[in-house]
């Protein structure tokens, strides 16, 4: 037998019954799409698997995907999800603090090696080595070290994934995503800011139970979570389709609860599970509360703005210039052209006019 | 050269074929549809109904009609592309491409002629002329760079395998929203171009008087028969 505890035993000696522990599985086997055969192997895996290594670096962020990661709904996902599986290194959760955090991260990437789970928080900066830069070592280093031996690499966020906020124009820093800066390793982004905890869970599971990557999409986010639009599982999509949309915040439409499409959500634009899992044990998502999606699963939505307006501003035109006020402005300017046009076309070949008129009369005559 | 112009003889020249026509008239009503469609798509008028959504369907039945001009628009498209290969010398592929130097005099001449008239020399010239030729290339391009963003947004609402060959087009560009938000600034150009268009044909016809409005749906142009026989 494993020397260590399998997890099952972990969850055992936190004091849940086993019939906790198989609603848990249950649960978390429904939000990852799998049939029932597949939830009888995410419990074999717990009883038999003993927790995983994990790094988790925390580089340009704010913290947000912990925040989301650590309030996640189900107390066993907190429990082994956070207290068992992970946390080996996290330097915003770990009781050691400088040196014997270090050490602790050395240890475990020799020790574990090709082993430990990689979970990245946060963007690279890539414009100077002082950003962000801890232990004396800079994030692109210590990103590097760290994915060297990882077995995977999680991307958690936005700012993992695509950059968020911090790459947004005209990104200071430099910063990158973690899939621009490491090669060669299978990184799975979880995109959102924050993601979903069940799907962050759901994501860890998944390595946990298949021991393998999850099924991707082309953006490298798992397909169980992000491959449908926030608009088609969206409650208020009847509205969308009847074509009644809220016009602003304060109308009878929003009373209502139409379709908050004009009011610039991303929905259409967004892929995530939003409309289906939800937040906060599932109380609600942002359209439920009355809120246009923003977009924050995709990349660039903070340059895909301004939020509250469907049709984002086009480059180099100012906040409020969509392609409407352009091609207006085009469409005005060419209306000018042609008059000109035509005014000079009868001043310019009027000769040329006038003869072929006469040629014509004579002809007839 | 006044004694040219005198003695020049018109004849009658077959320069659309049927297949042409029908491509120009088909394309023109999908551009029609597809450009009032998609500008409601983007921008929906503000409707005040006490009506409960399911009573109602008509943002969806407009986004329906869109999708099937959209087909219509791409594979009329594609039989174009083909008919450049197989159709008379007017509708062949390369006229669409300045390879040649002499394409590229005939676009200076015609920027010369009929842009900035500086001169009424009159130029030789019997299917398109070079420069519009090149627009028309353009413009292949943009129902190209239309069809792939079209397609590759219409993917995630289809199972079907022909909106599926355009995934790949969507991470290139970062996901749906940078996807859309071209798809919708080309819709401008669509516009714009068909202003253009339909005013240089009317200008043709005016200066040239040969015809070149009713030949989109007859398919005949009067021609110089000096001017035939250098083409």
């Amino acid at each position: 037998m494993n020397k260590k505890p399998t997890l099952y035993e972990e969850i055992r000696a936190k004091g849940h019954s086993r019939r906790d522990f198989l609603k848990f599985c249950g649960t978390i086997g429904a939000m990852m799409g799998l049939q029932a055969s597949g939830v009888a192997q995410i419990v074999k895996a717990l009883e038999s698997k003993s927790r995983i290594p994990v790094i988790w670096l925390h580089l340009q962020e704010c913290t947000c995907c912990s925040e989301s990661f650590i309030r996640s709904s189900h107390p066993i996902v907190a429990d082994i999800v956070l207290d068992k599986i992970s946390l080996d290194y996290t330097e915003t959760l770990m009781a050691a603090s400088g040196h014997q955090a270090e050490k602790s991260l050395h240890d475990t990437m020799e020790k574990y090696h090709g082993e430990y789970l990689l979970m990245v928080e946060g963007s690279i900066p890539t414009e100077n080595d002082g950003y962000c830069c801890i232990g004396g070592k800079s994030a692109y280093e210590i990103l590097n070290e760290a994915a060297e031996g990882a077995k995977a690499i999680i991307a958690w966020g936005n700012c993992a994934s695509a950059g968020c906020v911090q790459a947004a124009s005209p990104n200071p820093t430099g910063a990158k995503p973690v899939h621009k800066v490491i090669k060669g390793k299978p990184i799975i982004n979880v995109q959102g800011c924050p993601p979903i905890a069940e799907v962050m869970a759901g994501v860890v599971i998944h390595l946990l139970t298949f021991d393998r990557i999850p099924q991707l999409d082309a953006l490298g986010r798992p397909k169980a979570f992000y491959s449908r639009r926030v608009h088609d599982t969206c409650y208020r999509r009847p509205n969308y389709d009847a074509g009644l949309f809220v016009q602003s915040f304060d109308d009878e439409n929003a009373k209502r609860g139409y379709c908050l499409y004009k009011m610039g959500c991303r929905g259409p634009n967004t892929y995530n599970s939003c409309g289906v899992i939800k937040w906060n044990n599932g109380v609600s998502f942002p359209i439920q509360s009355g809120h246009p999606c923003i977009g924050c699963s995709e990349a660039n939505f903070w340059d895909n703005g301004p939020f509250y307006q469907h049709l984002q501003s086009f480059p180099g035109f100012g906040i409020e210039t969509t392609a409407d006020k352009i091609g207006l402005g085009l469409g005005v300017v060419t209306g000018v052209g042609i008059a000109a046009h035509a005014i000079s076309t009868n001043i310019r070949k009027r000769k040329m006019i006038q003869k072929g008129i006469k040629k014509s009369d004579s002809q007839t005559n | 050269m006044k004694n040219q112009v005198k003695t020049k003889i018109i004849t009658e020249e077959y320069v659309w074929q049927l297949p042409v026509r029908f491509y120009h008239w088909i394309n023109a009503m999908c551009i029609i549809v597809l450009s009032v469609t998609g500008y409601l798509i983007g921008n929906p008028p503000a409707i005040q109904s006490a009506a409960e959504a399911s009573f109602s369907y008509w943002f969806g039945v407009v986004r329906f009609i869109h999708f099937i001009a959209a087909f219509l628009f791409f594979f009329n498209f594609a039989f174009r592309i083909y008919w450049g290969f197989v159709g008379n010398k007017y509708s062949r592929w390369y006229h669409f491409i300045p390879f040649k130097k002499k394409q590229w005099v005939e676009i200076l001449q015609v920027l010369k002629i009929d842009i900035m008239q500086v001169t009424n020399k009159p130029l030789v010239s019997v299917g398109h002329n070079s420069l519009a030729s090149l627009t028309y290339f353009l413009t292949f391009i943009v129902f190209l760079l239309q069809s792939l963003t079209g397609f590759g947004l219409y993917a995630a609402m289809s199972d079907s395998w022909f909106p599926q060959l355009f995934v790949w087009i969507v991470p290139i560009l970062g996901g749906d929203m940078g996807i859309r938000n071209i798809h919708h600034i080309l819709m401008w150009f669509f516009i714009l171009f068909a202003v253009v268009h339909v005013y240089l044909v009317a200008y043709h016809d005016y200066i040239e008087r040969n015809g070149v409005t009713s030949s989109m749906i007859g398919g005949w142009k009067l021609v110089n028969k000096e001017d035939l026989k250098q083409e």
